[in-house]
């Protein structure tokens, strides 16, 4: 029996580049590089009629002398009017997947459309899956896989990418090697000739190495089929979706990079929430929300509640909060006395509690749990970390640190940024709250103990407190779908 | 494209459940003399027929007629306008549905995800803010309730100027109404505007059924 043709894209037992290039500035030479640097776990091949090694790899003449059976998936950099004969070999050697980077087909005009088109007519023939053209390629981290023409090579992780820009695969990827909640897949789907997003989705949602999954489309070609495609995704795990085209200017654009024809944005966005999924109107926004939806648990219901050692961002939550779908709740009274016995009475009395500096060494690890803990709060807004090991990270860097004796008091205050982020983890894991750390110090200063032990614990550490009560309402609007929807 | 009448329009979403206005037909000006006086109040007096879906801009409507000289009247100034192009045309007497919120529902075709349910802000400045939320059909009652909560104007449903809040139920009824008539063989679009919210309740006050060419 064959297998599922997305299991030879994705976790082939080899990989041919077929036109591998022993010029570093062709995708030829990228493609291989990236194979070979990214570690994959099967056999690497590279066809070249003329240079008998690139990269240490012994090149084949051609895909012919690929050993029958050794390889699933052959990655295509040639010109396009070579790829038939490419797909002729590769089916006779047993590769049952191709992705073909090269462009030159429907993008280029009326000449390269027929092209595609009978490519693809031959590929069903061969019984082979085509990705592409004219994507830059594919990640698959559990195989160890970059067969891509760019970078980067994102860290392993639970998110799914596919995307109808290749470009913003890359963004996707950006963010996860930035802030550390990596990637499972990731595919341009280029022209998507034969395979589109919505059949990746399909694929990323029995795929066991994937939480949560995001994709940038423009254009939808069979409106009930990618409905219908989306809702099942999303009824088995979160579907984050990013349209380019909203606005008459951007469907101009969209339309002549992908073809994209004009949809109305209302109805488009009335599918998608039909469907389950949850639609980002950024990429940044798309990005924090399927990285909330991987590392969170859903919350089971509305009812927010903000932490804070930092006054101005309790504040500032406070009205994000209050603008979102999630309901900031008055204070509980037993909280309220619970907290008191923690701190100097100086503090908020209210949601946000705002501790006001009068925190000791326990109290925010302590303060976390009560909130956690009780029974009137569904998800908790975490603000205020990583201030102590700012402060010593400048104590370590100035001129005193020697003299004056610094190292304990900044060992001290790291720790307690660690052991903050630490207890906001461990008390989501044990209560199944979602309970979601923002500070900018996560992208201004990412080595700092508090944003690098969220990231540590396997968790995001949102870069403000507004992008968090952003994902945490579509963390809602999602488990809310669940509830009315799929009961 | 083949239109029903208002009348028509409405009987067939009353069928599936769509809470419509009091509606006679009449075919003079002494017959709805006597049709108002069967709905009793204030009415609407309205020229009625398949070919007659821009009332409102060719000044066919004319509301809040409470004595039965100025239904008369009113009756006699419309036959008047009639045209030769207007096809076969009645008056159909309306009660007044009071309530200061309009909504506006239906049923519109769309090329790329086919049949949708449309649940927008009615009323004067609607076309301007243009504020409307759609599901694909066929719809569940969740999603009924999802596209209530999805008007950004929401707000406006609570209790509003001595008026309840808009009943969600009967809200949600309405649109399960429209969206059965929406999957019968051969409507192509249903457009309801308004739908007035009287008492809580949204009453449908004009109503458009088109059917796609045969």
């Amino acid at each position: 029996m064959r297998s599922n043709p997305f299991d030879l894209l994705f976790n082939p037992r080899g990989i041919v580049v077929a036109g591998a290039s022993s010029h570093p500035g062709k995708f030829g030479f990228v493609a291989l590089h990236n194979v070979l640097a990214g570690g994959f776990n099967g056999r690497v091949f590279a066809t070249n009629p003329e240079q008998p090694t690139i990269l240490g790899v012994e090149t084949l003449a051609s895909v012919d002398e690929v050993p029958q059976g050794a390889a699933d998936l052959v990655m295509v950099c040639t010109p396009p009017q070579t790829c038939p004969d490419i797909l002729r070999s590769a089916a006779e050697r047993g590769i049952g997947a191709a992705f073909i980077a090269s462009g030159g087909f429907r993008e280029s005009g009326p000449e390269g459309t027929q092209a595609e088109e009978r490519l693809i007519e031959l590929a069903q023939s061969l019984d082979m899956v085509v990705a592409g053209p004219n994507g830059q390629g594919l990640i698959s981290t559990p195989s160890r896989l970059a067969a891509q023409i760019v970078a980067p090579v994102p860290p392993p992780g639970p998110i799914a990418v596919a995307s109808q820009s290749g470009n913003l695969v890359s963004a996707f990827m950006n963010y996860a090697t930035q802030s550390g909640v990596g990637i499972s897949r990731a595919v341009s789907a280029g022209n998507a000739a034969m395979v589109g997003v919505v059949d990746y989705l399909s694929w990323f949602s029995d795929d066991s190495f994937t939480k949560a999954m995001v994709a940038y489309v423009e254009g939808v070609d069979d409106g009930r089929r990618f409905a219908a495609a989306v809702r099942d995704a999303a009824e088995a795990k979160p579907v984050v979706l990013v349209k380019g085209g909203t606005t008459p200017r951007g469907a101009q654009a969209a339309a002549s990079h992908t073809g994209a024809l004009a949809t109305d944005d209302r109805i488009f966005d009335g599918m998608v929430r039909q469907s389950g999924a949850v639609r980002a109107a950024t990429i940044e926004e798309a990005y924090d929300a399927v990285a909330a939806f991987a590392t969170q648990p859903l919350p089971a219901g509305p009812r927010t509640l903000v932490l804070s050692s930092a006054g101005g961002w309790g504040v500032i939550t406070a009205d994000a909060v209050s603008k979102s779908n999630l309901e900031l709740i008055p204070l509980p009274a037993d909280l309220e006395a619970a907290i008191d016995g923690l701190v100097p009475p100086r503090w908020s009395r209210g949601n946000p509690i705002d501790l006001a500096g009068g925190e000791g060494r326990d109290t925010i690890p302590q303060a976390i749990n009560l909130v956690a803990d009780h029974p009137e709060v569904d998800a908790v807004i975490y603000l205020g970390m990583g201030i102590q090991a700012n402060t010593a990270s400048h104590l370590r860097s100035g001129p005193f640190f020697e003299s004056a004796e610094l190292a304990r008091i900044c060992e001290y205050h790291e720790r307690q940024d660690g052991r903050f982020a630490q207890a906001a983890a461990e008390a989501s894991a044990r209560t199944g709250k979602p309970i979601l750390a923002a500070t900018e110090l996560a992208v201004t200063q990412p080595g700092n103990a508090g944003p690098a032990t969220v990231a540590a614990e396997g968790r995001y550490c949102f870069p403000s407190a507004d992008r968090a009560v952003r994902a945490l309402h579509h963390l809602w609007w999602h488990a809310r779908w669940r509830k009315r929807h799929l009961g | 494209m083949v239109a029903f009448s208002e009348f028509e329009s409405k009987q067939l979403l009353a069928n599936h459940g769509v809470e419509v206005s009091r509606d006679k037909l009449a075919q003079s000006a002494e017959e709805a003399v006597e049709a108002a006086a069967e709905i009793g109040g204030p009415v609407a007096v309205k020229l009625c027929g398949p070919s007659l879906s821009h009332k409102s801009e060719r000044g066919l409507v004319r509301l809040g007629l409470d004595t039965p000289e100025g239904v008369h009247s009113a009756a006699e100034d419309l036959l008047a306008l009639v045209t030769e192009e207007d096809g076969e045309v009645a008056l159909l007497v309306s009660e007044m549905v009071g309530g200061h919120r309009e909504l506006i529902a239906g049923v519109v075709h769309t090329e790329q995800f086919g049949a949708a349910l449309m649940l927008g802000l009615g009323g004067v400045l609607a076309e301007a803010v243009g504020e409307a939320v759609f599901r694909l059909l066929p719809v569940s009652e969740a999603d009924c309730r999802d596209m209530i909560d999805d008007l950004d104007f929401s707000a406006l449903l609570a209790p509003l100027r001595g008026e309840p809040a808009v009943n969600r139920d009967a809200l949600v009824a309405t649109l399960m109404g429209l969206a059965q008539a929406g999957c019968e063989d051969g409507i192509e679009a249903i457009d309801v505007n308004p739908l007035v919210v009287r008492d809580g309740r949204p009453v449908a006050v004009d109503g458009l059924v088109v059917m796609s060419s045969p």
